[in-house]
């Protein structure tokens, strides 16, 4: 387990659920990150929040990245997306562009992702999140062990 | 209208910066990272990284406060109501969802914040990603009904 780092993650997970408790008690809104993306899209209703919220997302990622590099990647570590497992035989690009679908897809009529049931639904105590959490979790590992991507 | 005020607009901003930086200080940002907490196959050899699960509960810890410090206030500070889902049928639209954007989350280690977060040190490939997740996205309002009086009625 020498990868395991389990205070980097508790400290950045600590300020996930400080921006998604500003948002709400601010704004009355849930930070996950697929809805306030996807209502971008028509029939986009209210688009200016949104946008500077997703802005400073990337601001905030490329900001922490500057003032503490050698926590890795996106610091002294380049980032790096994971090649397709080997042995598929298919090639990169086609399969970023079927994972970046089936999650934009399924986060759309499934109504969240990891921060918006994750976070956001568990915090709630909402029984939708609680499945959907359960759901993705469970074949996201499946589809790990399937491929054997990592 | 309230969302352009601001104190509004300054909340959202305060937010995507703190959750930004939370992303990158975690290391979620990392796909191979995800992947490797959500390899189960590595339990055995010991090569299994549990970091994602030290993200995922204080994040809900934090959160979980503040919703039970907004269940006290009649409204958020700068909007008159908590914007709460009303929808609560668990039906075939939120199972399938969430197994389709598994299978995804699970053939690249990238959920939606990851995705976004990137951009800040963007490596090879991720705008193709994220023209992908658009077009999912996009496809998938076409199929779900739009609208939050549509959405309420197909609850009752």
């Amino acid at each position: 387990m020498e990868s395991f780092t389990p205070l980097s993650a508790a400290l950045g997970g600590s300020l996930i659920g400080l921006a998604a408790a500003v948002l709400w008690l601010g704004n009355g809104r849930l930070a996950g990150i697929s809805g306030i993306f996807g209502q971008l899209l028509p029939p986009a209703q209210t688009v200016v929040w949104r946008l500077v919220f997703l802005v400073a997302l990337v601001a905030g990622a490329w900001a922490a990245s500057r003032l503490f590099p050698a926590l890795g990647v996106g610091g002294v570590e380049p980032a790096a997306l994971v090649p397709p497992p080997a042995a598929w035989g298919v090639p990169p690009p086609v399969w970023l562009i079927v994972a970046g679908l089936l999650i934009g897809f399924g986060t759309k009529i499934g109504n969240g992702c990891t921060s918006g049931h994750g976070v956001c639904g568990l915090a709630r105590l909402s029984r939708r999140s609680a499945v959907a959490v359960a759901v993705f979790f469970g074949v996201a590992i499946l589809t790990v062990t399937v491929t054997g991507i990592v | 209208m309230a969302n352009l005020r601001p104190p509004y607009l300054a909340t959202s901003a305060l937010s995507g910066l703190l959750f930004g930086a939370g992303l990158y200080v975690s290391q979620m940002v990392d796909p191979l990272k995800v992947l490797r907490f959500l390899d189960f196959t590595a339990i055995p050899t010991g090569g299994w990284d549990p970091s994602l699960a030290f993200v995922i509960v204080p994040a809900i810890l934090v959160m979980f406060i503040a919703v039970r410090i907004g269940r006290r206030r009649p409204a958020p500070l700068f909007d008159t109501e908590f914007h709460e889902p009303e929808y609560k049928r668990i039906d075939a639209r939120l199972v399938g969802g969430a197994a389709l954007f598994g299978v995804g989350w699970g053939m690249s280690g990238i959920c939606p914040g990851p995705a976004i977060a990137l951009l800040a040190f963007p490596p090879d490939g991720i705008w193709l990603f994220l023209a992908a997740l658009v077009a999912g996205s996009y496809a998938g309002s076409l199929i779900v009904p739009s609208g939050h009086s549509k959405r309420l009625a197909d609850a009752k």
